[in-house]
């Protein structure tokens, strides 16, 4: 019997040029500055010394980016096979989909064709955190808390996991949208459940 | 030859957008992949791309592929052999 009892130890939302670290502003970009722009800027103020992210989609870059906020100076100390990553969108990789297909009519580009699927954004967190353990990507037009909170909850309990990175990675041309969060089975935080979960949304009004 | 090879480095530069390399960062024979330059299996594909697209060539023997994609030089020498023919 294992127990199914975590806690949200952490968050990070990337909204409007702005990135947020457990409520807490931490830097932002000009409002009028375009995805791509704010997205390099973020890499050189957060990470650097990792070019394959200029290769990635705007997906994983989002989504690697956030992490690489979440984890700074706070890895998650658990075995790489039990740490898991559980995120959803609402557009999957549609963005990348679409770029690729107007390479089509001329010659297809081999570096979009990788990123045509939403999952892999859980690669290149996975490959650059050495994370090995459950993974999955759903797909709803609206973040549902009560869905993802019951999935994580019931690898908790199946004992398939000690901690994961989970929330919203959305990105569609211009728009997007991330909060992702780290849940652990060990340490200091909310209670992970359906309603702490949701307060995601609310953090739109900052 | 020498202007191939700049044109060249410019052209990976771009095509695999290495942002953090600057063409002239990239030695004439310094190896691409692995321990090299660090190119992948991706950029391998969009070396083909680069040369379908800028010259013409296609790769008919997909085998030659490490032989030709060893450094920018073994790419000029290919890219030179061929449009000679």
């Amino acid at each position: 019997m294992y127990n199914d009892e975590a806690y949200i130890t952490g968050s990070c939302v990337i909204r409007n040029n702005r990135v947020y670290r457990n409520g807490t502003l931490l830097w932002e970009a000009p409002q009028e500055q375009e995805l791509p722009e704010f997205l390099r800027a973020g890499y050189d103020h957060f990470a650097g010394q990792y070019p394959k992210f200029h290769k990635m989609d705007s997906l994983s870059k989002l989504g690697w980016l956030a992490t690489e906020v979440l984890l700074k100076d706070q890895p998650l100390d658990y075995p790489a096979e039990r740490i898991g990553l559980v995120l959803a969108n609402k557009s999957a990789s549609l963005d990348t989909d679409l770029r690729y297909f107007d390479t089509v009519k001329d010659i297809a580009s081999p570096a979009l064709f990788v990123y045509t699927l939403p999952n892999i954004v859980m690669g290149e967190i996975s490959i650059r955190h050495g994370f090995k353990g459950e993974n999955a990507f759903f797909t709803s037009d609206a973040f549902d808390a009560a869905f993802m909170t019951g999935y994580i909850t019931q690898l908790f309990a199946e004992g398939a996991m000690n901690a994961c990175i989970c929330g919203w990675v959305e990105v569609m041309g211009p728009v997007y949208d991330v909060f992702l969060y780290r849940v652990e089975q060990q340490g200091n935080g909310e209670i992970f459940n359906t309603h702490n979960l949701q307060r995601a949304i609310n953090i739109k009004s900052l | 030859m020498e202007n191939l090879m700049a044109a060249l480095k410019a052209q990976i530069v771009e095509q695999l957008n290495l942002q953090e390399v600057k063409p002239e960062d990239i030695g004439d024979d310094q190896p691409l992949f692995k321990d090299g330059l660090g190119l992948d299996s991706i950029d391998a594909l969009e070396i083909i791309v680069l040369l379908q697209q800028q010259y013409g060539i296609k790769i008919a023997n997909p085998e030659q592929g490490p032989e030709i994609f060893h450094s920018v030089r073994t790419i000029a020498a290919f890219i030179t052999a061929h449009q000679n023919k």
